[in-house]
């Protein structure tokens, strides 16, 4: 006697991920006194799973090397398809090229979140630009990556600003900074 | 399945801060356990909202083997044991977090560090289903692992 499948496994895949998430981010406002240590870690979390994530998605798309920033951020948007399930706008292209913003209309990490008012320094995702910036330095692109607006802080969609600091010359083997 | 890897991603680096927090020098698992506890209690849930109400403690445990263990780990329980007082054994003979790892008894004694989370799952799902209980792991060879339950009876 087998029970119809009654869940949808992938509803339920991102659900667990986003639960897992939050459990995380509410042991370590435990573990923290400062919520600024607290996004710290979360990037630090997340730069390690960049560094990882990379080799998963090249294995997977077969991706050649990107020549310029734009390729790069189709790429980066490629990845949010692929992982997240969300297509962000790319967009406000800097005119010199290096650095443009990724718009995020929802975003699966903060479904059921909601900011307490004490927190609001906290960076909820900080894990995202974590994996950029881990993902991106696998390849030999050194970027910053950081939270412009936020859907948890009220604004009306959440955005990440990528900006370009230099090519890497040979790889140099990655440590913790 | 891609978005799955980020799941596993993101669990071993749970794992990892946990395990390298400063005052955790005995590698204590319990934060561990606590957020996999969380994680169950919510999503489960949110999996049974629409299911009607189990019939017993049994049906309970068959479901956490079949519907629950695929929607997560993506295979069902491969044996479920039990004496009726109380006492349950999952055997999961490719566990998800472990079939990465390694097969056979290398890095055993890691093993621990990888089943603590879902054995927070389980505990925290059986909870907020009514069922109170302790949940241990077993690992003789990977990526093979038996889940404990002790039910406790008030």
């Amino acid at each position: 006697m087998s029970r119809q499948t009654r869940l949808d496994s992938k509803k339920v895949n991102s659900e667990l991920l986003t639960i897992t998430y939050g459990a995380l981010v509410t042991q370590m406002l435990r573990d923290f006194e400062n919520v600024e240590d607290v996004n710290k870690q979360l990037e630090r979390l997340g730069y390690n799973m960049g560094m990882r994530l990379i080799e998963d998605f090249l294995a997977r798309t077969n991706s050649p090397r990107c020549l310029d920033m734009r390729e790069t951020a189709d790429k980066i948007q490629l990845a949010f398809r692929m992982y997240l399930n969300i297509q962000p706008t790319i967009s406000n292209w800097a005119a010199s090229g290096d650095e443009f913003s990724l718009i995020f209309d929802n975003n699966p990490l903060v479904e059921f979140v909601e900011l307490p008012t004490d927190l609001s320094q906290l960076r909820y995702c900080s894990i995202i630009c974590g994996c950029i910036r881990g993902a991106l330095e696998m390849v030999q692109l050194e970027v910053q990556s950081w939270f412009v607006q936020d859907q948890l802080k009220g604004d009306t969609s959440t955005e990440i600003r990528v900006k370009f600091i230099r090519r890497l010359e040979d790889a140099v083997p990655a440590g913790e900074d | 399945m891609a978005e799955e890897a980020l799941l596993e991603y993101l669990h071993s680096e749970i794992v990892n801060y946990i395990l390298t927090k400063e005052n955790n020098k005995e590698n204590d698992l319990s934060a561990i356990e606590y957020i996999g506890y969380s994680t169950g209690y919510r999503i489960i849930e949110r999996l049974t909202r629409e299911l009607i109400r189990f019939k017993d403690e049994l049906d309970t445990m068959k479901f956490i083997c079949t519907d629950f263990w695929t929607s997560i780990y993506k295979k069902q329980i491969d044996n479920l044991r039990t004496n009726h007082q109380g006492v349950y054994v999952l055997q999961d003979n490719a566990f998800r977090f472990l079939t990465h790892l390694s097969s056979g008894s290398q890095y055993l004694e890691h093993a621990p560090k990888y089943v603590a989370f879902t054995c927070g799952i389980i505990r925290g799902s059986l909870a907020n289903l009514g069922i109170t209980s302790t949940v241990t792991a077993e690992v003789q060879t990977m990526p093979s692992c038996k889940f404990h339950i002790q039910v406790t009876r008030t």
